[in-house]
């Protein structure tokens, strides 16, 4: 595995594009709930809750029970727990994700999501477009367009004070 | 002699079947729990169904009657969206001449994906784990006195529900233990995630001194047993020890060995009582102790739902 | 036929013969031991350099599941399996179907296995009629018939009475009366009593069944002056009840199996059902003990317990599995590694599967008795020739029994035996011989 490095890409920066692109979503409406995808979209859902003087809590979502991939990876470890704390039936969603790649993840979270209800809408914002989609899924929102090859893992992290940093492996193994 | 591998965990030392508790790594014990967690919401969803075993068929084989345990495995499986199929082999059918291993076989060319398992003898899960096709998961649902290891696993989650931390607490086990295989599987489950008092409760008859080399206290005496206890598991009297050899009444019995509500204040103010089910009110257990508010025994049923698509969801997922 | 065999190691376990020598055959007879004159023409040659001439083998307890068990061993596979395995003579138990409790069925025995010439046969009769335990069995004409023995194989006599009348009848004519020390009511287990039975969730055999038992089989004796055998000792308590009824002088000789001798109640390990054998696998203590035993003659001799059972009575669960475990090919290489690692003298360790054996059968035998169980100028040819450095694994392929149930399979023990037989000569003639390969 190489050295982490930053490929131009300073988290902080795209978070405070990622607010404002968010902001501009809601547009000012107050019935849209926000949903983290965990970990790090829940990250980012918390603190652009907080940012944008939200009410209520924001939601977080596991897409651990909804996998495509359960038969070859099984039950993995610690795949995080969602908790919705308001009604889904007829909820206009805000979905935030640190990473989009394939699409399998928002889909197995959006299959999640219906297990609690019916949303009126869900829509999707991201820090990272990364390309590379198996399923037609767009976000509404990406602060970041880049290309990355397959071996290739794009992860989010967040220090001890809040504040969010991109790491980038080679998959050796 | 050669030690063979434990036939439940594969190479990476992944579970692929459940046997017996003996021999599994606290981790895996640990894992089962911490993953009955998240099953436990989805049983309070509108939709309590996620996909994991979709597609799969699970074969409930009992050779030996149960509704309840069945059905609760039945719930499970269905929860995780598996197709169930119940075969009801009762004894007399495969004395009509088909062997054990035929019926595995023959269940194997219909594409089972997962065996649930409950029979008489003890080791016969072993048996059909090593004949069944490698893709096949065994898990057992109780053979003869040997071993309960969903039962045990879902009274470990109660445990750490109502307990929390496992490692400062004295246990009591009260009634037929030597018959019991649900006091074999808590026993070594309880003593792989660190109880460090285990006692056993109750005649010589029904627990001999051989149980010691198990690791836990023999009394046979209620009070000395229950005693400053944090857990209670109370274990059903059989029908068939109840009258004859073993013990002379069930009222004689329930006098020195049955939970009531004053032998109860002998152990922790805050101590929980358990029963695998189902009980028989005014022989190991009073009626008042079995309503009251130390009783955990209707949790441990829905902990119980749990547990076992915890256990099929880790399973289905390893390959052998 | 006239025959020599050169260059081997002679051994005789009873007058201490052991060096490397010439053996002629004549007439079914030892004619020449260590040098052979050199006009003897034999019409064959076995070249035995780097093998053992031990005197042939006996055993005295196999099952050879005729008649009746046909699907479990023929009589034909079974005395091809005693040849394979070195073995010229053998006891056979009477839990055939029908029992044997007929002297037709008996003289229909020995008719089959004297045609086919690979053993000699020496059947235990039933001691009861049917091995029911109530009626005795017509003990004079069983021995006419050729019954070396009185036996009730597994199932003991409950009724103490009638017992004791079964051993005083049989003391009458001095026969043998040969018992398993197993209390009807205890033996009724699958495991034997102690922590691996307890974790399993076995029924338990405790060694009180064993106990109890040899405590009524002794005091019977002492009230009968009956000669007995005692099948299959298989506890330390049982040994030192043992020891202090032959210090007394009471007229009794023992034996343990194979299984006994090599394993312990751990090898179960998850529920292999090749270890379901009876008297059920004891603890290291109980090992340690009947090793010891049979070296100081505490025990008289080490059996095989030859009990072939099918793949479908096998393949089930522990408790319902058949009990038993192939034995008579197994026997010399386990009696050899006994031996081996109780630091024994090849001598000590044959006695005990050849004279020894023999000793305890006693004027049951005839004339024989004065040469079978030995290398003798004069005595019969019956000579087991052996490798005892090959190693083999014991697997289906290799045996040639019926009964491929073994818990000394390679592929559960992980270790080869040692010691192969290569050539067995019964009364002279060849009964077995290794083909190369």
């Amino acid at each position: 595995m190489s050295s982490p490095t930053t490929l131009n890409l300073d988290a902080e920066a795209l978070y405070a594009s990622l607010r404002g692109g968010v902001r501009s979503l809601l547009g000012g409406s107050p019935d849209v709930a926000l949903v983290g995808i965990w970990s790090g979209g829940a990250w980012l859902a918390a603190r652009l809750h907080a940012d944008l003087g939200l009410t209520g809590e924001p939601g977080v979502i596991s897409s651990a029970l909804h996998r495509d991939d359960f038969s070859e990876r099984g039950m993995a470890a610690g795949g995080g727990a969602t908790k919705l704390p308001f009604a889904i039936d007829g909820q206009r969603i805000l979905l935030i994700d640190d990473v989009l790649y394939t699409g399998r993840t928002i889909r197995a979270a959006i299959n999640e999501l219906y297990d609690f209800g019916r949303p009126a809408s869900v829509a999707l914002a991201v820090l990272v477009d990364r390309g590379g989609r198996e399923l037609p899924i767009e976000p509404a929102f990406a602060a970041a367009r880049i290309a990355l090859a397959p071996a290739q893992r794009l992860s989010l992290a967040r220090a001890d004070d809040g504040r969010f940093s991109f790491a980038v492996e080679e998959e050796g193994n | 002699m050669l030690s063979r591998r434990n036939p439940q965990l594969n190479r990476h030392g992944e579970l692929i079947h459940l046997l017996s508790i003996e021999g599994l790594p606290k981790a895996v014990l640990t894992q089962i729990l911490d993953t009955a967690g998240t099953f436990l919401s989805v049983n309070d969803r509108d939709v309590k169904k996620v996909p994991l075993l979709r597609g799969k068929s699970v074969f409930n084989l009992f050779f030996e009657n149960s509704t309840r345990t069945r059905t609760t495995f039945e719930i499970a499986a269905k929860r995780l969206s598996a197709d169930v199929i119940n075969l009801d082999i009762a004894r007399s059918s495969t004395a009509k001449g088909e062997s054990l291993l035929d019926t595995i076989a023959n269940l194997s060319a219909m594409h089972a994906d997962m065996f649930v398992v409950r029979h008489s003898e003890s080791g016969a899960p072993y048996l059909i784990a090593e004949h069944c096709a490698p893709h096949v998961h065994v898990i057992n649902a109780g053979d003869g006195r040997h071993a309960h290891p969903t039962q045990a696993l879902l009274d470990m989650y109660t445990i750490r529900h109502f307990k929390g931390d496992f490692t400062p607490l004295t246990v009591a086990i009260v009634g037929d233990i030597v018959h019991s295989r649900v006091a074999r599987s808590d026993i070594h489950a309880l003593t792989t995630l660190g109880v460090p008092e285990i006692r056993a409760v109750g005649p010589k008859t029904l627990v001999p001194g051989d149980l010691r080399e198990m690791g836990v206290r023999v009394c046979h005496d209620m009070a000395e047993g229950i005693r400053g206890a944090d857990v209670i598991i109370m274990l059903r009297l059989q029908n068939e020890r109840m009258s004859g050899a073993m013990l002379p009444s069930a009222g004689e019995f329930f006098k020195h060995f049955g939970l009531t509500a004053d032998k109860l204040a002998l152990a922790k103010p805050d101590a929980i009582v358990m029963h695998p089910g189902p009980i028989n009110r005014g022989v190991e257990i009073d009626s008042s102790v079995a309503d009251g508010t130390h009783s955990v025994i209707l949790p441990q049923v829905t902990f119980g739902i749990a547990v076992r698509m915890a256990v099929m969801s880790t399973i289905a997922g390893n390959e052998a | 036929m006239k025959l020599v065999i050169r260059g081997g190691r002679l051994i005789d376990p009873v007058s201490g013969l052991d060096r490397i020598g010439d053996l002629a055959i004549a007439g079914g007879r030892v004619v020449a031991l260590g040098e052979v004159n050199r006009d003897f023409t034999p019409e064959r040659t076995i070249d035995a350099a780097g093998l053992v001439v031990a005197p042939g083998l006996v055993d005295l307890a196999a099952r050879l599941r005729e008649p009746g068990y046909e699907h479990e061993g023929m009589l034909e596979s079974e005395l091809a399996a005693a040849a394979a395995g070195g073995v010229t003579s053998l006891v056979c138990l009477p839990d055939t179907d029908p029992p044997l409790d007929e002297p037709g069925l008996v003289e229909m025995l020995k008719f089959r296995a004297r045609t086919l010439s690979r053993c000699r046969l020496f059947p235990l009769g039933a001691l009861t009629r049917g091995l029911a335990g109530e009626t005795l069995t017509e003990m004079a004409e069983l021995t006419e018939a050729g019954c070396v023995g009185f036996s009730q194989a597994d199932t003991p006599i409950v009724n103490t009475l009638t017992l004791q009348r079964a051993l005083q009848y049989a003391a009458t004519f001095g026969y043998a009366v040969w018992l398993r020390p197993q209390d009807a009511w205890l033996g009724g287990g699958v495991a034997a009593s102690g922590a691996v039975a307890t974790r399993l969730g076995l029924s338990g055999v405790p060694a009180a069944a064993e106990t109890i038992a040899l405590h009524t089989i002794f005091e019977l004796v002492r009230a009968t002056g009956a000669r007995v055998h005692l099948c299959r000792l298989s506890s330390a308590a049982g040994v030192e009840l043992l020891r202090r009824a032959k210090a007394e002088g009471l007229p009794v000789t023992a034996d343990v199996s194979i299984n006994s001798l090599h394993l312990t109640d751990l090898d179960i390990g998850f529920f292999n059902a090749a270890m379901r054998v009876t008297p059920p696998l004891r603890q290291q203590r109980d090992r340690d003990a009947l090793r010891a035993a049979l070296a100081d003659g505490t025990i008289d001799a080490l059996v095989s317990d030859h009990t072939p059972v099918s793949s479908d009575e096998k393949t089930l669960p522990f408790g319902e599995a058949a009990p038993g475990a192939t034995g008579l090919e197994l026997l010399l290489g386990l009696a050899l590694a006994w031996g081996e690692s109780l630091k024994l003298t090849l001598a000590q360790t044959l006695s005990r599967i050849t004279s020894e054996p023999v000793r305890v059968l006693g004027p049951a035998i005839g004339s024989l008795g004065n040469s079978a169980g030995r290398l003798v100028e004069g005595g019969v040819a019956d000579v087991c020739l052996f490798d005892p450095a090959a190693r083999w694994a014991v697997s289906a392929d290799a045996l040639v029994s019926q009964g491929k149930h073994t818990p000394f399979a390679f592929e559960v023990s992980g270790f080869e035996l040692a010691g192969r037989v290569h050539t067995t000569l019964v009364a002279g003639g060849v009964a077995f011989e290794r083909s190369n390969g």
